[in-house]
This record gives C-alpha cells, structure tokens and sequence, in this order.
C-alpha cells in the first residue's frame, strides 16, 4: 500500500515538474556531452555554472564524447535520443552532419553576434567547419619532451621524433594515422605545401609508412589523450604526442621536467552539435544554451580553466590569467604567434576521403 | 488385460486413451515449466538473442544503396560493369534524379559515408554532387517558367497534378488549424498522360507533407519536376485529350519544348567531379548495388568483392585472419598458463583443512571481486619500463638499467594480465573438482606400491580432468573475446580481433564490418565447442562436485 502511494505520489509529481518548465516552451533539464576530465570542469566554470544561475535549467553530465558518434547513430536508431547538446571534435561534426544526426545551424540567427555587432559567421570564419558544427576552442595535437631526458640539445623540430641517434628512447604517437602521416612525410623531405598531394597516392602513403617505420619499435602507440602525460611523468617516454591542454596540466599544474615542442602542432577544433530528433521544447532549450554557451565572453572565460583557444577572433583579446594559478594564459595558446610558427590545419576534406582507406592501411602496418 | 491389449487402446479411468491421457498430464506439466522460465525466457530473448540476431544481420545488410539511388540501381541492371564503357547518358539522368531527391532528404552523404568504406573518395564525391546538384536541372526549370509564369507558382501546380477532390481539400487547409494536411492524391488522367512527371510530383508531395510538414500549396516544385515534364512532353505525350486544369499551358509547352535548350548530366556531373567519369566508381556501385551484400565477411577475411568476383585485399590491407591467428594462440596461451598456474593452486586449496583452505580461497576471491579496470591498470605500474618489476629486476643487478625488459604494450603485457585476470575462472572448477576426489584412493594407490608421482599421475591426474575441462572452456571463451585488457596493456602487438570490433563500431562506424567480425569470432567459438565436445566430451566437464 505504502509503496504504491508513494509511487504514484512520484509520477505525479514528476508530471507535473514535466508540465511545469522554465520559460513555458522550454525543457527545464538538459543533457550535455563532453569529454570529461580538465576540459569538462572549465565548461563547468565557464558555461554550466553561469547558465544553471541564469535560467534555473538543470544540466546533466555525460561524458561520452569519445564514443559520441556511435552511440549518437544507436539513439537515433532507437528513436530515443537523450543528449541535448553535444562536445565533438570537428571531424565527427562533419560525419555527424553527413549521417544527418546533427541539426544544421545558421550562426547568423542561432549565435550571438560579437559585441561589436559583427555577425557571428564573420567572427567565427573559417573555423565554422561544416553546416552543423559550432566551435568553441581551437585545440592542437603537439609534442612535449622530458627536459631531463633530451641531453644538451633540446628539440627544437618535430624532426626530433623520427631521431634515434640524437634522442634515443620511446615516444608515444597516437594510434591512427591522421597527423603522423603528415608528420612522417614533412620529416621525410615532403615540402608542407605538397604534403596532402604526396598522401593522396600509394606511393605517398607507402612512404609514410616506411618512414615512421624507421621508429616503429620505439613507439608506444595511445588512444587516450592522457596516456602521454601518463608516460612522460612516469619517465616511460622521452616525447610524445598529444592535446596541448592535457601538456599545459602537467607543465603547469604538476611541475614536471616536461617542455613543449609546438612545431609542426597541427590545429583542430572541437565544438558543439546539436542532435537531430529531439523535442521542441528541449531543442529550444538547447539553442537557448548554444547561443548563451557561445558568446564572446563565455568563449573567453573557458581559457581561463584550461590552456585552449577561443574560437571567436573577438574573444582572444579578453583572454586572461588562470583561474587558479594566476598566470598569463595567452603564451600557453596554440594560436599564440611564438607557438604558431609552423602549423597545421587538419585537413577535413582530405580525411573525410582518405580515412576509411590509410586507416585499414595503418591497421595492417602496426599488425605487421 | 491382455485381452484388452489385443481388442483395443489401454483405457483411462474416464475412458480416454490411456495414450491422450498420459500425453495431456505431460503436456500440462510441460506447459507449467514453461510458464515457470517464461519470464527469464522472454527476458533473454527479447534483450540478449535479439539484438545480437539484429546485429548480426547487419554484415549482410546493404539495401542503403538501392534505398537511396533506386533509378540509378535500376538503371544499372543493363549495364556491363566488366566492359570499359560508362554507363549510358539515361544512367546519369537516373543519378541525376537520385541524388537531388536523396539530397532533400538529406540522405546522400550518409551514402556516400557507405561507399567511401569500399572505394576511398565516395564520401567527399556525394557531398560536393549534393551542394551542386540543385543547378543542374534548373535549366528546365527556367525555361517552363520563361514560357509561361503560370509554372512558377506552386498553387497552379496542384490542381493540375492532384486530384480534384484532393486540391479543394487542400485549399481549405491551413497550417493554422491545427489539422493533418489532407495527403496528397495524384490527379489520374495526368499520371496516365504524364507518368514521369506525376512519379516525380508524388514524392516532392510526399516530401513536403510528410517530412518538411510544410505547407504544399506554397512551396514550389523541385527541379526534377521540370526536368521529368521536359522529358514526358519530349517524348511525346499526348495531351491533346487532357481538357483539366493547365490544360492550355501544358499544350502550350508541348509546342515548343522540342525548341528547349537540353542539358547532358552526364556532363553536368563530370563537370561537378571528374569521378562521375571513372569507371571504378561505376563499377564499385554496381556491385554494391544487390540489397545483401558478401562485402563486409569478404573484407573481414582479408578479401574483397570486385567486378571479377571476390579476391585478395592487396598485401599491405591484410592483417584480419593474421588478426584472428593471433587472438586464437594468444588465448591457448593464456589457457595454458591458467591451468600452470592454476593446477597448484587448486590441489593446496582442496587438501588443506577446511579452514585454511577458506581463507587461502579468499585471496583467490579476492582480486576477483576488484574492478577489472583497476587490475589491469595496476599491471602497468607493475609492468611498464621505469615500473615496480623491471625496478626490482635492476635493483637484484639480473637485467641492466639501460636494456629495461619490455613486459607491456606488446603480447607478453597480454598474456600476463590476463592470464592474472581470468586465473580465478581455473581454480574455482579445479578446487570444486579436486574437492570430491577421494583421498583413499591416492592412499590406496600408495598402498600398492606405487610412488607419489605414479599415484598422482595415473589415479589422482584423471579424476581432475574435468576439472581442467571445465576451466579451460571458461578461460579460452572468455579471453578470445576479451577487449579492455589487450586494449590497455596489449599494445599493438598484443591486442585481439574484439579490439577490431570495438575500433569498427566506435571510431570507423563500419558496422556491418564489426558485425562480420563479431559473426566469424562467434561461429569459430562455437566450432571450436563443437571439436571440445567431439574429443573431451562435454559430459566430462563438470564444475563441481
């Protein structure tokens, strides 16, 4: 008896919290999806917090953004999408978009313009990859070395990976081919400008190939973002690949004898999507998010907690110290002109193309 | 009794056939048991067998090409995929046609996506085809218009395409309303005059109402209308009975369409990308063009479909059955080690008294019941090069400080978590085994002349075999389908086939390649059971007493 009352007490209530929502038109809680970790904190501090303030919205955690685009295509399938807004790298924005899993956005009338007036698609530029993707940071893959275990000589090029003789030891590259390929070719004599053309044949992928096979056996290959900082503070490596941020962590915030090598950093991007399917009220609610999420002072806060770049041009100005240790975050920026001497941009068009292909490719040569 | 044997049936008490009767107790006993697991049953079934079947059927599935580009598939039929001449100018129209409805459906870049897993550039030649096929046809579109403004409104549009009934209804809807928009129905004398163009206005219609919820009576005709009433009236469709709605400006149109300027899509598509003229793309579509495919089972065996046939991946695409090699050895291996290490154990455990052995059983328990993610990474701080192993080893002066023994990120990492994670699933059927073997008989044995070893090794040996039997089974399944472990420790040197599974369903999204995979792993499984049960013999297999 008691347990029916208080059963049918709770669905009551929840329908009635149901019809009861914020502004009327809009879901009173919403699902958000990141990476977790450092990163999902400064979304927290940046974004989260202020909105929750603002609107009296609930905002639910989910950290799946790895598996995002599977599990995105399973909810879909099931008709059952439960994500609101969610954290992507560019690369999955665009297949996302391309499965139609993602709504198409039109930054001129969903995003905020700069506090200048200058719309949202100019202020953003060419970092509004695709039709569904609205970024937030610019981020970059790049090397960091253990200061104690390079001699003399620190690395100055990415050509330091692919050097034996000069330092000798195991390096961590991330486990697919996308920027190692780049990588290999640019430090096998490829010129940067032909790099994509040389990746397009046989012959170029086979040279990537045979040149990172020159260091096959002293690497160790990772699929997490946090298995390089892992290993150089462990001393397991000498140099390793990964996100600048997660470098920025153990430079900064750990003190280990652990420097950057930005050369040859490749830039990416990653941002928010919104899922196709849901509800009215929870997709209002969710651009309702995106619009406040996205301004050119939610951008700029987000640097404050973590060491990546806003992604509007109006929002680099108002970048700050850190939040806890107080120092100047802008030298610590992939888009800083000292760390951007030699860049990329990973080249979505080529991959979208190339990937399914030196993917099996890269699969095949690592199981050799 | 006999008598009644020879004239006729056994009888029950109520006269039936003692037959029927039997059989109807037994049916309802049945029945009850069957009630009594249904819920478990139904429970199974509906969460566990169904989505794998689902699954599963997935490595055979491939009706997305047809789904999406069904007049270019049909269109194919004819064409000879093993010549080297591209398709017919119809084939591109077809493509043409395809792709711009599939394009408002927002369905030609997942093709694409498809297509890109068997010839790389598919992915990015349906995007670009799909940003610029609206212009294509929109030549027809403007000459229609040009000749008469009566084609550029979609309100002249219904009457003559819909059926009367139908447009009056429609026109007394508003989206205001609140109403279902009365669905569209073709009018019947323009689809027996016009059957391209009524074809190509059922599904804008159908587009519009169903999937865009817009409003039909005020939103324009697509391009593909045009370009389908170009084609009926070209051809020469009499419209000279046709007395309807736009009876005037149809035959108006008709006299002058020979006159129309025309476009070649086979040009306009090669003009978009030089693809459309490459007979590789031709070629990959029509083979995958069937609604079931062997593709993916071919890809998962390092083999591929092609005009000719199935034949090898080339050399440096191979690497799945070496893949399926390695997952299987790597799994006898660990077996292997289980039963080492797990034989020992079990004997101490099971000829202790009672309470030692308990407490020794909780040690064994113990690392069972700890995150299996939490032992795993606990052997990379043991195993990695600056780690607790390798630091010791150096300490003792038996390995140098500078050629530090690699125990992770490669098979022997592998082999040595897991054979840790999976020791427990041993010793549990050993010690339960070992458990009932009576001690009488080693000592009987023993009383008969014989030494420990002969003891041991002809009287106690045999009676734990099903023991080992049973472990073994559970150790070897269990780790040929392991995924975290190898993923975490395995490197690349040391990771199974269900990490290929796992990287096809999260990174790569080539699902039906995942579901091939996961479909030979099962059938391998299930045929190795198979052999186990031929040699050993399941019933030799126990897991206690």
């Amino acid at each position: 008896m008691k347990l029916t009352k208080t059963l049918l007490t709770t669905t009551a209530l929840t329908v009635a919290a149901g019809m009861v929502s914020a502004d009327g038109h809009m879901a009173s809680e919403m699902t958000i999806v990141s990476w977790g970790g450092a990163y999902s904190n400064s979304q927290q501090q940046a974004y989260h917090n202020p909105y929750m303030e603002k609107t009296g919205v609930t905002i639910i955690n989910d950290e799946s953004s790895a598996e995002a685009v599977a599990k995105l295509r399973a909810m879909n399938e099931a008709g059952n999408v439960t994500w609101d807004v969610v954290d992507v790298v560019a690369a999955d924005a665009l297949r996302l978009c391309d499965e139609g899993l993602a709504m198409e956005i039109d930054p001129d009338t969903m995003l905020a313009p700069a506090p200048d007036g200058t719309p949202a698609s100019e202020d953003f530029g060419d970092l509004l990859v695709g039709d569904c993707f609205i970024p937030q940071i610019v981020y970059s893959t790049t090397f960091g070395y253990r200061t104690d275990l390079v001699g003399d000589t620190p690395p100055t090029s990415v050509c330091a990976v692919f050097d034996l003789e000069a330092y000798p030891g195991k390096r961590a590259l991330e486990k697919r081919p996308i920027n190692n390929m780049e990588w290999a070719l640019l430090c096998d004599g490829v010129a940067k400008a032909d790099v994509y053309d040389v990746l397009e044949t046989e012959e170029g992928q086979q040279q990537a190939l045979d040149k990172l096979a020159t260091i096959k056996d002293s690497v160790i290959w990772w699929s997490a973002g946090a298995d390089t900082p892992q290993l150089l503070a462990d001393g397991e490596i000498v140099m390793g690949s990964t996100y600048n941020g997660r470098l920025f962590a153990v430079i900064e915030e750990q003190n280990q004898p652990v420097a950057m090598l930005w050369d040859a950093q490749v830039f990416d991007l990653d941002g928010w999507i919104i899922p196709t399917g849901l509800t009215p009220e929870r997709q209002a609610r969710a651009l309702d998010y995106i619009m406040f999420a996205t301004d050119t002072q939610r951008l700029a806060d987000q640097a404050k907690y973590i060491s990546y770049g806003p992604a509007r041009l109006s929002s680099a100005p108002l970048v700050g110290k850190h939040a806890e240790l107080g120092i100047e975050m802008a030298p610590h920026m992939p888009t800083d002109p000292e760390n951007a001497k030699n860049t990329f941009l990973y080249n979505y068009e080529f991959w979208a193309d190339y990937r399914d292909d030196i993917d099996a490719k890269f699969q095949a040569w690592l199981a050799q | 009794m006999t008598d009644n044997v020879a004239n006729g049936p056994m009888l029950a008490a109520d006269g039936t056939s003692l037959k029927s009767s039997l059989n109807r107790a037994l049916r309802r006993q049945k029945l009850r048991a069957l009630m009594l697991i249904a819920p478990l049953l139904i429970f199974v079934l509906l969460t566990f067998v169904a989505p794998i079947v689902d699954m599963l059927f997935r490595s055979v599935e491939n009706q997305i090409v047809s789904d999406t580009l069904p007049r270019t598939v049909a269109s194919l039929k004819d064409w000879d995929e093993e010549g080297d001449t591209l398709p017919p100018p119809e084939t591109y129209k077809a493509l043409y046609e395809d792709i711009f409805v599939a394009k408002e459906r927002k369905l030609h870049t997942r093709l694409g996506s498809r297509l890109n897993y068997e010839l790389t550039g598919m992915s990015s030649l349906f995007r670009k085809t799909g940003r610029r096929v609206e212009d294509m046809g929109e030549v027809y579109q403007d000459q229609f218009e040009d000749l008469n403004p009566f084609w550029k409104d979609a309100e002249n549009w219904n009457p003559v395409m819909g059926a009367p009934a139908w447009v009056t209804a429609q026109n007394a809807w508003t989206k205001a309303s609140g109403r279902p928009q009365p669905a569209f129905v073709p009018n019947p004398a323009i689809a027996d005059i016009l059957p391209q163009t009524a074809a190509k206005f059922a599904l804008f219609a159908d587009f519009v109402q169903n999937e865009d919820n817009d409003n039909l009576s005020k939103t324009d005709p697509w391009a593909v209308v045009y370009s389908a009433l170009y084609d009926d009236l070209s051809t020469g469709a009499d419209i000279s009975g046709y007395t309807g709605p736009g009876a005037q400006e149809l035959q108006e149109a008709a006299a002058v369409v020979a006159s129309f300027e025309t476009v070649d899509f086979s040009a306009a598509m090669t003009k978009v990308d030089k693809d459309w003229s490459s007979l590789d793309v031709w070629q990959t579509l029509k083979v995958y063009s069937p609604d079931f495919t062997s593709g993916y089972f071919l890809n998962s065996i390092d083999m591929q479909k092609s005009v000719d046939g199935p034949e090898m991946r080339p050399e440096n695409q191979q690497f799945y059955i070496r893949l399926f090699v390695r997952t299987l050895i790597m799994s006898l291996v660990i077996t292997g080690s289980c039963i080492l290490l797990g034989y020992p154990v079990g004997f101490i455990l099971a000829n202790l008294p009672s309470k030692t052995a308990n407490l020794l059983m909780i040690l064994v328990l113990l690392p069972f019941w700890t995150s299996l993610l939490v032992r795993t990474s606990a052997w990379k701080v043991m195993l990695q090069q600056q780690g607790v192993v390798n630091d010791t080893l150096v300490w003792l002066g038996l390995v140098a400080d500078d050629s530090r023994l690699a125990l992770i990120n490669n098979s022997t990492g592998t082999v040595i978590a897991m054979t840790h994670i999976l020791l427990p699933f041993m010793i549990l059927p050993l010690y339960s085994v070992m458990k009932t073997i009576p001690v009488s008989y080693v000592r009987a044995a023993k009383s008969l002349g014989a030494t420990n070893w002969t003891a041991f090794w002809r009287v106690y040996f045999p009676q734990s075999v099903p023991g080992i039997g049973a472990g073994s089974i559970l150790v070897f399944i269990l780790s040929i389908g392991y995924y975290i472990t190898p993923e975490i420790v395995g490197g690349t040197s040391g990771s199974f086939i269900s990490n290929q599974i796992a990287y096809h369903i999260s990174s790569s999204l080539n699902w039906g390649l995942a579901a091939a995979l996961g479909a030979i792993l099962l059938v391998v499984v299930m045929g190795l059971y198979w052999a186990y049960d031929r040699i050993v013999g399941i019933d030799n297999v126990k897991l206690g007493g």
